[in-house]
């Protein structure tokens, strides 16, 4: 049994959103645990603060994403006592890319989005693929509940092509209130629809004075 | 017969439709095994509770299996799964609880600092492709502060105010959301507990009917001796069930 395929991996399910604003980002994920059909924990927190400005949150198989998140903390610290400052969104991008395709042949199953601030202070989000494919994005949706809501995100946050020239801003006009009642509609629509997703919603908004946790209750069922 | 070339350590071997032979070190599946462990937090501490089988596949081969243990002064492990590697696993957990020890410097290891231990070397013998065939509960108490956690053979792990492994999560977990509160003395939360396990008796075909109940708090640890509980065979369906039944079925 242990020699072949998959028992190495599981999916806990979940959903990961964010957003980002002009000078804010909302980072946002449900707290639901689930293997199969069976709901293990209802209240697991999928995002980890990774720096002043960093937040990461994602969903997948658990035992990776934690191991992951520590991987990154450590080497965060690592850099901290190397260049006396703290890392930015787009450096802990690219390190969380490179630590991803490290395990090219053993993926960290794990899905990914990254959000932060900036060197300018502006809304910075990330979007990546298991095996460390990434691209800064306006906004995101990954995870079991993504295919619902990334299409509503589309719908709504307009974001311009990124073919257009000269380059047009990917961050949302909407003010921060704007998109955090944005994120809850999107996560309340998609807990009717999506098994994984619900119990409970962790918001988490990243601007200038600091990281702020709102909590939202989901459906249980 | 054909060559198959392992992607893992780069061995060839030959491949035959029952199974691959790459290697005899790895845990390939389980071999005496124990079924659910049921945890849960009480006013007081922490409560876990098992029955004591070790089965050999179908067959209930040994019964006075204690798998529940105490890891240092503030930490109680349940195991269900292979037997032989929830001894391995207290192996590590004894020698970690040693050299906390021999630090003597006051502090001890509490349940969330065992718990992450164990988390580690769960997921990195999975890495391995050589995993501890276990899922484990950590319950205990330190200064107050009530802990309960699992972590499986995998890595997946969590915390919550009452866990449960195997047939636990399917029969135990849904009445333990509906009855389960914070203020349970510990004699509500010993009913509580056995009523869980009732249903598993019925209900899991690895359980047999005796049980250890363990509980922790801040004064201590005690894991009570096995016990029975009273179970009832008498519905109507049970006597003489193939009443009415035609031909051989």
């Amino acid at each position: 049994m242990a020699l072949r395929g998959d028992w190495m991996y599981e999916n806990n399910g979940g959903t990961c959103v964010a957003i980002a604003g002009i000078d804010y980002c909302v980072v946002a994920a449900d707290t639901r645990l689930s293997v199969g059909y069976n709901i293990l924990t209802r209240d697991h927190s999928k995002i980890c603060s990774l720096a002043d400005k960093v937040v990461l949150a994602s969903s997948g198989f658990q035992g990776d994403i934690r191991a992951l998140h520590k991987n990154l903390a450590a080497r965060h610290l690592l850099y901290q006592h190397q260049h006396n400052k703290q890392m930015s969104c787009p450096a802990m991008g690219q390190l969380l890319s490179n630590t991803l395709y490290y395990k090219r042949f053993f993926p960290y199953y794990a899905f990914n989005v990254l959000g932060g601030l900036d060197n300018e202070g502006k809304g910075c989000v990330f979007t990546y693929d298991a095996v460390g494919s990434y691209e800064r994005v306006g906004y995101s949706a990954q995870g079991s509940g993504s295919s619902l809501i990334m299409p509503v995100l589309d719908n709504q946050l307009k974001s311009p092509s990124p073919l257009l020239l000269p380059a047009r801003d990917a961050v949302t006009p909407l003010s921060e209130t704007e998109a955090v009642d944005l994120v809850k509609d999107v996560f309340a629509s998609a807990t009717e629809r999506d098994i994984y997703t619900g119990d409970k919603l962790e918001i988490v908004v990243i601007n200038a004075s600091g990281i702020k946790r709102e909590y939202l209750e989901l459906r249980k069922d | 017969m054909e060559l198959q070339l392992s992607m893992v350590d780069g061995s060839v071997c030959m491949k035959d439709s029952a199974k691959s032979e790459i290697s005899s070190e790895r845990t390939l599946y389980p071999y005496v095994t124990g079924t659910s462990i049921i945890g849960m937090k009480y006013k007081d501490g922490v409560i876990l509770a098992s029955d004591t089988a070790g089965s050999y596949g179908s067959t209930l081969r040994y019964k006075s299996v204690e798998r529940i243990k105490q890891v240092g002064d503030h930490t109680l492990i349940g195991a269900s799964g292979e037997i032989s590697d929830f001894q391995e696993i207290m192996r590590y957990l004894d020698e970690l609880i040693l050299y906390d020890k021999m630090w003597d410097d006051g502090n001890s290891l509490g349940p969330k600092e065992v718990h992450n231990y164990l988390n580690r070397i769960m997921y990195n013998r999975r890495n391995k492709f050589n995993p501890l065939w276990n899922s484990l509960v950590l319950g205990g108490v330190k200064k107050g502060q009530k802990y309960l956690g699992t972590v499986n053979m995998i890595g997946t792990h969590y915390e919550d105010d009452h866990l449960a492994t195997g047939f636990g999560n399917h029969l135990a977990r849904p009445i333990l959301r509906s009855e389960w509160r914070e203020d349970l003395t510990f004699e509500e939360a010993v009913k509580l507990i056995e009523k869980c396990l009732l249903v598993l008796l019925y209900r899991d075909r690895s359980s047999i009917n005796k049980f250890q109940i363990a509980k922790i708090t801040d004064e201590g640890t005690t894991i009570f001796p096995p016990y029975a509980l009273k179970t009832f065979w008498g519905f109507s369906h049970f006597q003489n069930p193939s009443k009415g039944a035609a031909g051989t079925w």
